[in-house]
């Protein structure tokens, strides 16, 4: 049999053998079948649900999170050809890439900032996730993943956090890898385990460049498939179904889903590159580990837990609150509910109002015992016969499980909500009182961590 | 003979049986093999090698220090405390609650950490929360009337006592 000769030249026969059909197909049939074979798109499906196109049903966040995912990785191995993890070297090439590399200080601020959004925004996700019930039935695996990736986030900019040797990361990190030695027995070689010594050092800076750069970026783009996968088994994102739908209406993912991701990604990418010119990455002098700066605050994320310290005893605010907080969060979608709503934002009109309700009681409790612990409580500090892990600890902790019990079990009789709505009333409580906290160390805590106005 | 296929079948299972277990065992064997290799990299000796040298480090002449000042070395992280009663301290500097550096206020004469306001005396000993228990003690040596501290073996402790103080030689 005599072959077809092949009358392109080899730069189109390169081209059809890496996209084996068009990229720009017009036939309905040709874009379902591009989504399918090409590499990237293989992420998305073919064809999707009309419904879960709507803004309201993701916000986009998801997806603008990948996108500063890659962003990071981007900027992150242009900054890596200049950095140098060693405390006496590290800090000029940071002033080096800054003064001397055309651009440095841009590529600089967009990594800082975009790092900075993306804790934001997987948040946000991670909120919006749990308010349109996408943690119900087949989707309950993929929820943990996603506390997963958000954990490895959170260390992954902790890692980086530390790497510009200057006081606001030297400090940083001394005070948080510091809360750690208050786990039993074990948390002094904790300590020295992850500073690779008994101070931040070399092999703390080393350690944590390794983190940063090479093990927590891979670890987040495998878990990141997995995430991705685990959407796509379980069809799709959620969206709101009503009983009287009998058939789904179905759009192909070229166009309507693609461009709109173009559009959230470019308004993104603006939105990064115009406050990158505008505002400066943080840089204040070279770490210096005698002299710390007063404040000597945790990283912003951490900072909720930094308040805590202040309240309770480290070993409780820093390893107990913590630790049940994410227990609590990873156990969310596996409580047994009786009514399981995926789709409608804070499950139903009921579930709205407790929210609020909820809401409000976390923005009025919340600063009012910060301040009662302040300026009232600091009297029965000294409590000689019982240990303060007891008096400072266990016993406001005890106090704390039981506001929240009772809450629980106010709402369930005030307002006969089902059991999905009144964990989703605590969840809520919790969450106005972590962001409080977190807003009361950023904002009012001034010199020696004391309360203060923002513009005294 | 059904009882000898029975025992035929049960023997093949185990046969089975014994190699997916054999393979279990490789490949947790090949696991901790990998595990220790990444140790010996995470924790290769040379990173907590001391330097034995500068363990020692020399502060100065007994009569440098005058009873009741307090002295910092911040190359070596401590403070050297001559006490009223003539005896020295060499207190870390680290603060006992979250690793700040203490600084020494000279006209409220307690030390006070920047990061939380912990205070502690001249010996060491807290006066004010959140700090958990007194700065740490490096032990002090006075030979020939020189006052030298050792960096390698900081000590913990709850509470200043008399006889954590060096006093020199008559």
């Amino acid at each position: 049999m005599e072959k077809k000769l092949n009358k392109n030249n080899i730069f189109q026969r390169f081209k059809n053998s890496v996209f084996t059909r068009s990229i720009t197909p017009k036939e309905e049939k040709e874009k379902i079948q591009v989504v399918f074979r090409s590499f990237i798109l293989h992420l998305h499906p073919s064809t999707l649900p009309e419904k879960s196109l709507n803004f309201s049903v993701t916000l986009g966040l998801g997806g603008m999170a990948v996108l500063l995912v890659f962003i990071q990785g981007i900027t992150g191995i242009l900054l890596r050809f200049a950095y140098q993890p060693f405390p006496d070297r590290a800090y000029d090439s940071i002033l080096y890439i800054k003064n001397n590399i055309f651009f440095g200080e841009f590529v600089r601020n967009i990594h800082h900032w975009s790092g900075t959004f993306l804790l934001v925004i997987v948040f946000l996700h991670l909120l919006r996730v749990y308010f349109t019930g996408g943690y119900f039935g087949k989707r309950q695996f993929n929820w943990v993943l996603g506390i997963l990736l958000l954990i490895i986030l959170l260390f992954s900019n902790f890692t980086g956090y530390l790497l510009p040797w200057d006081q606001l990361a030297y400090w940083a990190i001394t005070v948080s890898t510091s809360m750690f030695s208050y786990i039993p027995f074990m948390g002094d070689n904790l300590v020295e385990i992850i500073r690779g010594g008994k101070d931040v050092g070399a092999n703390t800076l080393l350690l944590f460049y390794n983190l940063h750069t090479g093990v927590f970026p891979l670890l987040l783009l495998g878990i990141m498939g997995f995430h991705f996968w685990r959407i796509r088994k379980a069809g799709g994102v959620v969206f709101p179904e009503k009983e009287t739908d009998t058939e789904i209406k179905t759009v192909t993912t070229i166009p309507n889903l693609v461009v709109r991701e173009f559009v959230v990604a470019l308004i993104l990418i603006a939105v990064l590159l115009v406050f990158s010119l505008l505002f400066n990455a943080p840089l204040l002098n070279k770490a210096n580990p005698a002299f710390s700066p007063n404040p000597a605050k945790a990283p912003w994320y951490f900072e909720g837990i930094q308040e805590l310290m202040l309240h309770f005893h480290p070993f409780f605010a820093a390893i107990v609150i913590p630790v049940t907080v994410v227990g609590f969060l990873v156990l969310l979608p596996y409580f047994r509910y009786d009514n399981e709503i995926s789709g409608t934002w804070f499950l139903s009109e009921k579930g709205k109002r407790t929210a609020k309700h909820s809401t409000i009681i976390g923005l009025i409790i919340t600063p009012l015992l910060i301040i009662a612990d302040e300026y009232f409580m600091k009297a029965g500090v000294g409590i000689a016969f019982v240990p303060p892990i007891i008096y400072n600890g266990l016993i406001p902790f005890v106090i704390v499980l039981l506001i929240l019990f009772g809450y629980f079990k106010f709402v369930k009789t005030k307002f006969s909500t089902d059991k999905a709505e009144t964990i989703q009333a605590l969840f809520v409580l919790i969450l106005t009182i972590f962001i409080l906290l977190t807003l009361t160390a950023i904002v009012f805590r001034g010199k020696g961590m004391m309360l203060t106005f923002p513009w005294n | 003979m059904t009882t000898k296929k029975k025992e035929e079948k049960k023997n093949k299972i185990s046969r089975k049986d014994f190699f997916k277990k054999v393979w279990i065992a490789l490949g947790t064997l090949a696991g901790i093999e990998f595990l220790g290799i990444s140790f010996n990299f995470l924790f290769h000796p040379a990173k907590n090698k001391t330097d034995s040298a500068s363990s020692l480090v020399v502060a100065g002449n007994v009569n440098e220090f005058s009873p009741g000042t307090v002295t910092m070395f911040s190359g070596h992280k401590f403070y050297l405390s001559r006490l009223k009663d003539g005896g020295f301290l060499a207190l870390s500097l680290t603060c006992t609650h979250l690793g700040c550096s203490v600084g020494w206020d000279n006209s409220a004469n307690h030390f006070i950490c920047p990061c939380h306001s912990s205070t502690y005396t001249i010996t060491g000993e807290v006066i004010s929360p959140p700090a958990p228990r007194a700065l740490d003690l490096l032990p002090v040596v006075i030979e020939n009337g020189i006052v030298k501290v050792d960096l390698s073996s900081p000590v913990k402790r709850q509470k200043f006592e008399k006889s954590q103080e060096t006093y020199p030689e008559l």
